[in-house]
């Protein structure tokens, strides 16, 4: 695309841009931080990770902040009022990923090291590819690439099911075991922190898709639009 | 653009200018430009089109500045034509209701279909089609030797029409256009007195007491602070039940509050037509959304 004839507005933009993408790598960074963690029960990488959300919450901050005053200065409009939206509204998951990447951690410190294992790789395996859709949306959004938002949209199902799979199989445990509750109840929260960050993912996919193409993919299809509106 | 005129054009007689009827009807030999206009296909009904601009294309001398624009118009709707200067967005009003021709060395080919009737057809003539199209100007234009009064009435008088009712006709007017409650105390005075934005309501008093069905505004706000062109603004919404509005505005802001449809013209082309709110969100033309976000030249 080109670039605006007010140099200074482009660079206002690439900036924010810029401090978007930072964003996305930390919290990319504390997500993979959280499950490494989990998976070799780290508990000082747990500790360490919980101290990375302060600077993402401060990145947030920032990001709402530049959105504004572009919105106020600017009036933005076609790409790059989808563009500054797209933002205002990402940050936001963005910033939930980075909390439930902290409550993943948080429960690393809290559990034992040695039981219910089985279940504990399904976890790993849909950390990998919990991690892996917020890696490929945010390259989407880096890109600008609607197919691979889509497909980032598409795996939210896959996560959902193993996440269905996993709950039965620890009430399996916790009836057989009832010493493994405590420690049940702390895998079954990691699914759902787990699952939760797939969702943000999701919406972050669904953004990217309205960002390049003007589409709204939300509740796709659900909603019946223009009455309300 | 604009050409300033110390008599409001759209009162001035013009008739028998060589070349554009005549042009009028041979069929163009050359293609219409190819416009997006999705929105159109879809929301915009033939029986709802006041204004149909079939292939126009507007000469000054030989320079070519509408190079084939086709662009149905809806009635009772306001209409915005955006584009960078030089465009052909000005001529392209001016043609609406034959004002083009007025400047000499100038020529217009192709049809403007005004409810159906070619507005460049022999038998038409200029002078009353502007009383049904009529044009409001980038700079307020008042008559300096006359009172808000006279300045009310004065489209009427110079086109020889009998006011039955002329104390009620300036009042309506300029009640239209909510000058009424500020001048009342003093309709004697002269218009020029009045502040710019004041100026500017009086002009589009004027123009709508001849009681057109098309309101042409060429840069209506452009030599007004944001106040008064806000007042305008909230005029063009209110005028809007009544007449059919084609704005022409360098201010994108303006045609994203006022229009409901927005078209794009660049270099004496459509480039793009739909409606304002998909202008501003997501044009489909990569020229389009390169001017619109300050990516041009």
């Amino acid at each position: 695309m080109a670039r605006h004839t007010d140099r200074e507005y482009e660079q206002e933009l690439e900036q924010l841009r810029n401090t978007v993408l930072l964003m996305g790598a930390r919290v990319e960074q504390m997500t993979k931080s959280a499950l490494d963690a989990f998976a070799r029960h780290d508990v000082e990488l747990a500790r360490e990770t919980i101290a990375l959300d302060s600077e993402i919450d401060r990145l947030e901050l920032d990001i709402d902040e530049r959105c504004v005053k572009v919105l106020a200065r600017r009036q933005p409009v076609a790409s790059d009022l989808r563009f500054i939206t797209t933002t205002l509204k990402i940050v936001t998951d963005l910033e939930r990923m980075g909390d439930l990447a902290g409550n993943v951690s948080e429960r690393v410190v809290e559990l034992d090291s040695t039981s219910l294992l089985p279940v504990r790789a399904s976890l790993v395996q849909m950390g990998h590819v919990v991690s892996d859709m917020l890696h490929e949306a945010l390259d989407a959004f880096i890109d600008g690439d609607a197919a691979r938002a889509e497909r980032v949209i598409q795996r939210d199902s896959v996560v959902d099911a193993t996440y269905a799979k996993i709950f039965p199989e620890l009430l399996g445990h916790m009836m057989e075991d009832p010493k493994s509750v405590a420690t049940a109840q702390k895998l079954q929260s990691i699914a759902k922190y787990l699952e939760r960050v797939a969702d943000h993912a999701t919406n972050l996919g669904e953004m990217v898709v309205y960002m390049v193409r003007g589409e709204d993919k939300r509740h796709s299809g659900k909603i019946g639009r223009g009455a309300a509106g | 653009m604009t050409t300033e005129m110390a008599v409001p054009p759209n009162l001035i007689g013009v008739s028998g200018v060589a070349g554009a009827p005549e042009a009028a009807d041979e069929p163009s030999v050359r293609p219409a430009t190819q416009v997006r206009a999705r929105g159109d296909a879809q929301t915009l009904p033939d029986d709802s089109i006041k204004i149909r601009v079939e292939d126009l294309r507007a000469y000054f001398g030989a320079s070519e500045v509408l190079r084939g624009i086709t662009l149905p118009i809806p009635g009772k709707q306001v209409t915005a034509i955006i584009g960078p200067s030089g465009c052909g967005k000005s001529t392209f009003i001016r043609c609406l209701n034959r004002m083009h021709e007025v400047t000499p060395g100038t020529r217009v080919e192709g049809k403007v279909l005004l409810d159906g009737l070619d507005v460049y057809r022999d038998d038409i003539d200029p002078v009353r089609l502007r009383r049904r199209v009529g044009m409001v100007f980038q700079k307020p234009n008042p008559f300096p030797t006359m009172t808000i009064r006279e300045n009310v009435l004065a489209g009427m008088r110079l086109n020889g029409l009998k006011v039955s009712a002329p104390d009620e006709l300036v009042e309506q007017a300029l009640r239209r256009v909510a000058l009424w409650e500020e001048v009342k105390d003093g309709l004697n005075r002269s218009g020029t007195s009045l502040s710019g934005g004041q100026q500017q309501r009086l002009c589009i008093a004027r123009a709508i007491a001849m009681e057109p069905e098309v309101l042409l505004m060429d840069e209506p706000c452009s030599a007004l602070d944001p106040i008064a062109t806000a007042r305008v603004e909230e005029l063009i919404h209110e005028l809007r039940d009544a007449y059919t509005i084609v704005i022409v505005t360098h201010n994108m802001q303006q045609a994203g509050r006022v229009a409901d449809r927005t078209a794009f013209f660049y270099m004496g082309h459509l480039v793009e037509y739909d409606l304002t709110d998909v202008i501003f969100t997501k044009p489909k033309e990569r020229r389009t959304e390169d001017y619109i976000t300050g990516r041009f030249g």
